[in-house]
């Protein structure tokens, strides 16, 4: 059950510094760690986040083993317009998440 | 300095033989959040930012989803969790006369699975049984502590506190040792706190995940050197009760968030 929280301001003014925060739903297990019986428990972490803002990207981050679970990714970006944020996680296994938030520009 | 003082509240823990267990007035309780630094208390403060809140959701999906044989969700008996589970954790361990015992709230959810809806039990701890948990839980978020109220509970409220007293383990300390006498020293660098279980079940940073009050318990009689109880052991749920009676009045805040 891949889920995430998404925040992002409804309303903002033309031209406001908005901060947009973002938590994604994933162990993170780092490939480091061996099992009670000596095994190493493989990899399983997100590898990239990326947001677009109305189709333009606007924030990418590369993640790594040392990142704890439930990555937690905030950042700041510039209310230009109306339209829609789209977030977007792609991992090992095949991971690959998406969410989306509206914001409104006046 | 500080490992200094460290090592003498340390020294102080395990060395002093007869210290008098006396209890927190009620004014003087305070809530582990309260002992952690501003940036563990503005993760918990954001829904959008506490990791519990993941859990939360998870939990209000498995709510509507049906899990068992007999075809039915949770909500199709309780609807709304908002209106129908709201103050329900806050009076767990609660009594159940069919067992005659108290029942943590993950037993509870685990007994209405089998009875209700033909499903097999959640393990103890799987993400399943705690985003139920927690989703049942937050709905009495900010809402006072009750268990313990039921008369029937004080044979297991006394056996609870009982063994909250009682010395134990190769350390040779009691939970009060710590959390009644010495709930404003730090052990290690860590704030010893007052052990009142607000929170749960609560997202560890430690863990990296949410736990149970169980898990804290058994981690806690681990670091004193002791055999700790198997989940859902009556032990552990006679702590839960007393601690969580103990804890009366406070607010519950799960899904909190710890170091």
């Amino acid at each position: 059950m891949a889920s995430a929280l998404i925040n992002v301001p409804a309303k903002a003014g033309r031209g406001d510094v908005i901060e947009i925060k973002t938590l994604m739903s994933h162990i993170m297990e780092s490939g480091f760690r061996r099992t009670a019986a000596g095994e190493i428990v493989p990899r399983d972490i997100i590898t990239s986040f990326t947001c677009r803002y109305n189709g333009t990207e606007i924030f990418r981050a590369d993640l790594f083993p040392a990142i704890s679970a439930n990555p937690f990714i905030s950042f700041f970006t510039v209310a230009k317009e109306s339209g829609k944020l789209e977030f977007e996680w792609v991992g090992d296994n095949g991971f690959a998440s998406t969410a989306s938030a509206s914001i409104t520009v006046e | 300095m500080i490992p200094l003082r460290a090592i003498a509240a340390a020294a102080l823990l395990a060395a002093v033989p007869a210290l008098l267990a006396a209890e927190i007035p009620a004014d003087q309780r305070r809530s582990g959040y309260s002992f952690m630094g501003p940036d563990s208390k503005a993760m918990q403060d954001d829904d959008t930012s506490n990791p519990g809140m993941l859990f939360v959701l998870d939990g209000e999906a498995l709510w509507n989803q049906k899990l068992g044989s007999a075809g039915k969700a949770c909500a199709d008996c309780h609807g709304d969790a908002r209106e129908s589970m709201k103050g329900v954790a806050a009076r767990y361990p609660a009594f159940d006369k069919g067992l005659g015992r108290p029942v943590t709230i993950e037993q509870r959810i685990n007994l209405e699975l089998a009875q209700r809806e033909g499903a097999p039990p959640l393990a103890y701890e799987s993400r399943d049984l705690l985003a139920l948990a927690a989703f049942v839980a937050n709905q009495s978020r900010g809402m006072p502590i009750t268990a313990g109220d039921d008369p029937e509970l004080k044979p297991f409220v006394e056996k609870g506190r009982a063994l909250f007293m009682q010395r134990e383990g190769q350390l040779n300390l009691a939970c009060a040792n710590c959390h009644d006498d010495n709930w404003d020293r730090r052990l290690a660098g860590s704030p010893v706190t007052q052990a009142h279980p607000t929170g749960y079940p609560l997202y560890r940073l430690e863990w990296q995940s949410l736990g149970s009050l169980e898990r804290r318990l058994r981690s806690c009689i681990t670091g004193v050197r002791a055999q700790g109880y198997d989940y859902g052991a009556p032990e552990l749920v006679a702590l839960e009760l007393f601690l969580m009676s103990r804890a009366r009045g406070m607010k519950m805040e799960t899904p909190a968030v710890r170091p």
